[in-house]
């Protein structure tokens, strides 16, 4: 079976201008979504509030967790503490004038456990607050620092190896490309407000390595096919190597999507995030090695002779001063 | 096939069957426990095990078995099976009055591995605490402390560096303020140059400024830089690591986690530990020791007028010991627990007498050379520092205080010049003798710490996540399995084949090396399927290029193994080194994402290479063939 011609010979860099055009106007909507919605940060970044319930009679989560989103207390942990009849919940409030102190500007925990309590009772009556607390950012801090780290060494590393492996614009034409899915994905979750937690950073930085991999099959085969063609017109052998591989890019995208999909649909609200934002960079990194990648790379001037194994014993280059 | 050689074949059943053996502990199911372990150093014996026996029996509460396991690390305990956990509550809340104070009864999970596999290392995957439910701590190593035991130290040596030098100095004194660093007087100002001269050519780490001159006083002022501050701090949280694990590793805990989390906080998760005040116990009492100048004891006048009045040398601790006789020591503190490399009892070879046998660093051991050269006949004592936080509600919020404890384990007179091996003497019996060297061994925080969070998870949450993780896992590989199988028809089910012997590897590779399986741990692992599956993708599309291009099935695929392999390794080379990011600088859940993603990376290049190179070498070995189904 085959879902693509493989003679496939659509002029993807004909396109370019529309392509790159339409790449830079999602990394602009992008970081200005990013600076005025910023991200929606997750417990594990912003800290929050900590409520300690108990029951009279055994209860589940799934019922707890029920009650507080009717209750329109959303994206709150619930998890079960010691026994069957005491949970700890714990959420964001949502930065609201209600709850927020007239002198000061943390919210107040008399308010929010009321309405907690209001949520719980509303499906159980034998609810009541055991305690109340705020849980700090700052363990959120170092972790965010941590991950951003963490980005750093993932591009630079990167940059290096592809750079040693292939040539110096591959490695650029790599990260700039590399720097617009990020760019993109962070913005789709900004956009739609998705809670950004510790697994959607991690998801952030999966992509990086999933869209990587996407334009390294891409650029592989550039390199092949300029190594072996008598000619080396780039725009021919860049739209020739797209091409080529392009049952390749989107057959694998599709299976690791089916997977994420699994998670997504499967995996329980623990990896909702997780799996929503592989999706979302999934979709990003395989459009960006059809249509971006390469079209920068040709902006760079990739050449043929650039891409030749370097040849010690050539007389020509050893009479060079 | 030629193309295959025999050597890759061997390596091939050797992988899997390895692979296979060592997934295969996960899927026994560890049956829920109560351990039983002593305090101090009471007897864990068959008696015991009749008590626990005898009083579970009166509970009414069924038992699978009881029995005694030897650990040389751990120390013996009495390990009760149960059927399932709310027999394990029960019986923990019938046995703990029986026992009293000398045992615990803590919750624990026992291994219903076969002797055979777990004989040759075999053991399932630690379940994290987002699976199985348990006991988290974050503490905060005190930053306070760590400039107070280095500035004391400083000056300390910054005096005894000017006596070596014999350059005459008025006063060596800390700052008044913490982190103001070492405040030295001098007579003149040629012996400050000097003085500055030598303390900074011997104390690189130190910034030597010249302070206010009034007179015939002459100041200098010697500050830690930050960048030895950092180092100090960060090679305390390693100390405080390892002290922990030691201390943890006593309380048998099964698979603790305990990792370093930003600059100055660790974080302790028990799995599967139920009770927080029980771990509490253990790694709350954050304790340290001290070698300090003894300056008297109970006999002494002065000791007696301190007690009676309380007034105290202003250069001294009034510290009492464990049957609550007093004593003065010095505030000064040549060597801390830190500086111990090991400690072991054993009986003094002179008359006999049970001793503890100590060996410090050369920090340490330069230290105790000095003090001893001087102090000879002179009383030193031991100290022992505990820390514990206490944590109150006060109108709705926490408050916490922390409170230390100093305790005099050891008062004895210096018999003779010693720097790096000593023996400590005049103990009280040999069963006090390796309690002190224990403590000696375990006891020593290089900084004292708090407990700044602490939380118990519940395991319905964990049975419900990894119910969940588990379907998605295997709904995730069979469609997977499905989709390829119908895209590339045989190439697609030998690459199928491949992927789940890529999940059995993954699984044992994570078991053997002991990656504690986390809800991201799943999501990595889901995620490594779908991606392993692009190796194959590759090969596949390659070999029908090559067909497409005329090539004979044999050559086709010879010459689409080859082609995709630079692909593979490339691409594979580059998420690598995402991943190794992920995992070295990432903590928490990104750690575990990313090392199940390295693992996952690795695995799957062997699997859908060789492996599937092996498969396909096989079914078409020594065939004529006119065409391939891919």
């Amino acid at each position: 079976m085959e879902i693509f011609s493989h003679n496939s010979n659509v002029h993807f860099l004909g396109l370019r201008k529309v392509s790159i055009g339409i790449a830079i106007l999602l990394m602009l909507a992008s970081i200005a979504l990013l600076a005025t919605r910023s991200l929606n940060y997750g417990l594990d970044f912003t800290g929050g509030v900590q409520v300690e319930a108990t029951y009279d009679n055994p209860i589940s989560v799934e019922d707890v967790r029920s009650a507080l989103d009717k209750g329109g207390i959303e994206n709150a942990t619930v998890q079960s503490v010691g026994g069957t009849r005491q949970v700890s919940i714990r959420f964001q409030p949502k930065d609201d004038k209600h709850y927020t102190l007239q002198e000061g500007s943390s919210p107040n925990l008399d308010l929010i456990s009321n309405d907690v309590a209001k949520a719980l009772q509303a499906t159980r009556s034998d609810a009541k607050i055991a305690s109340k607390n705020y849980v700090g950012p700052q363990v959120g801090e170092q972790l965010r620092s941590d991950g951003v780290t963490a980005a750093i060494f993932v591009i630079i590393f990167i940059g290096l190896y592809l750079w040693v492996r292939f040539e110096r614009r591959f490695a650029i034409a790599a990260l700039l490309t590399e720097a617009h899915d990020v760019l993109v994905t962070l913005g789709v979750i900004s956009l739609v407000q998705r809670e950004f937690d510790l697994t959607v950073l991690a998801s952030v930085l999966a992509v990086i390595g999933y869209s990587i991999n996407d334009k390294v099959v891409v650029f592989d085969r550039i390199r092949e096919l300029f190594r072996s063609s008598r000619k080396g017109d780039a725009e021919e052998i860049l739209n020739r190597s797209i091409n080529s591989t392009l049952s390749r890019t989107i057959i694998t995208s599709l299976f690791t999507s089916i997977a994420m999909a699994a998670l997504y649909f499967f995996g329980g609200p623990s990896v909702h995030g997780f799996a929503i934002t592989m999706l979302i960079g999934i979709l990003v990194g395989t459009l960006s090695s059809i249509f971006v990648a390469s079209p920068i790379l040709l902006w760079l001037g990739v050449s043929k002779k650039d891409l030749m194994p370097v040849t010690k014993e050539n007389p020509e280059l050893a009479r060079r001063p | 096939m030629s193309d295959f050689p025999r050597w890759r074949y061997f390596l091939v059943a050797v992988v899997l069957v390895l692979g296979t053996l060592y997934a295969l502990p996960n899927l026994y199911l560890p049956k829920p426990a109560v351990q039983v372990s002593a305090n101090h150093n009471a007897p864990v014996d068959q008696g015991l095990q009749q008590k626990v026996m005898a009083a579970l029996q009166a509970a009414k509460i069924p038992y699978l078995d009881a029995n005694i396991k030897h650990d040389v690390s751990r120390g013996d305990s009495i390990l009760v099976g149960f059927a399932n956990q709310d027999q394990q509550k029960v019986a923990a809340d019938a046995l703990k009055p029986v026992l009293g104070d000398d045992y615990t009864a803590a919750f624990n999970l026992q291994s219903t591995v076969p002797g055979w596999l777990s004989a040759i290392g075999g053991r399932p995957m630690p379940l994290g605490l987002d699976l199985q439910g348990g006991v988290r701590f974050l503490m905060a190593v005190d930053q306070n402390d760590v400039v107070d035991k280095q500035e004391i130290r400083y000056t300390q040596d910054i005096a005894a560096l000017l006596k070596d030098k014999k350059i005459p100095f008025i006063s060596v004194a800390r700052g008044p303020t913490r982190g103001n660093g070492v405040n030295i007087v001098l007579n003149s100002s040629v012996d400050r140059s000097a003085a500055s001269d030598a303390i900074a050519t011997e104390y690189t780490d130190l910034n030597v400024t010249d302070g206010a001159s009034t007179g015939n006083r002459f100041v200098l002022n010697a500050v830690i830089k930050p960048n030895k501050l950092h180092e100090l701090s960060t090679s305390a949280i390693r100390q405080n690591l390892a002290t922990l694990s030691n201390r943890i590793n006593a309380l048998g805990v099964s698979e603790p986690v305990i990792q370093a989390q930003g600059e100055d906080h660790i974080s302790v998760e028990l799995a599967g530990v139920q009770d927080p005040a029980e771990a509490k116990k253990v790694i709350g009492a954050t304790a340290t020791l001290e070698y300090v100048a003894g300056l008297g004891d109970a006999r002494d006048p002065a000791v007696q007028d301190a007690v009676k009045t309380g007034n105290i040398p202003p250069d001294a601790h009034l510290y009492y010991n464990r049957q609550g006789a007093p004593f003065l020591v010095s505030k000064n503190i040549i060597a801390t627990g830190d500086e111990l490399v090991d400690a072991s009892s054993g009986n003094d070879s002179q008359n006999g007498s049970p001793s503890v046998n100590v060996t410090l660093n050369s920090a340490g051991a330069a230290k105790m050379l000095d003090f001893t050269r001087d102090n000879v006949g002179k009383p030193m004592a031991v100290v022992y520092v505990e820390r514990t936080t206490d944590t109150k509600i006060v109108d709705g919020k926490e408050v916490r205080t922390p409170k230390t404890t100093y305790q005099v384990i050891n008062y004895a007179t210096i018999n003779g010049v010693f720097s790096n091996k000593f023996q400590t003497t005049g103990l009280g019996s040999a069963k006090e003798a390796s309690e002190l060297a224990l403590l000696l061994k375990g006891g020593s925080l290089a900084a004292s710490m708090d407990i700044v969070q602490e939380g118990v998870i519940g395991p319905s949450l964990g049975q419900d996540n990894i119910a969940k993780g588990l379907k998605a896992v295997l709904l995730g590989l069979s469609l997977v399995l499905l989709a390829a199988a119908i895209y590339y028809k045989l190439f697609g089910l030998v690459a199928d084949v491949a992927l789940f012997f890529n999940l059995v590897i993954l699984v044992a590779v994570m078991s053997a090396i002991g990656v504690t399986l986390t809800m991201p741990g799943i999501a990595g692992i889901v995620l490594t399927l779908g991606m392993a599956i692009d190796a194959n993708v590759l090969i596949c599309e390659r070999v029908r290029e090559e067909l497409r291009n005329g090539s004979t099935p044999l050559a086709a695929i010879r010459a689409g193994y080859e082609k995709a392999w630079a692909t593979i390794l490339d691409a594979n080379v580059t998420h690598l080194i995402a991943a190794l990011a992920l995992t070295t600088m990432g903590s928490g859940p990104i750690k575990g994402f990313g090392v199940t993603l390295l693992i996952g990376i690795l695995t799957s290049m062997f699997t859908s290479v060789t492996v599937t190179h092996a498969i396909t070498a096989l079914i078409h070995h020594g065939r004529k063939l006119k065409t391939l189904s891919v």
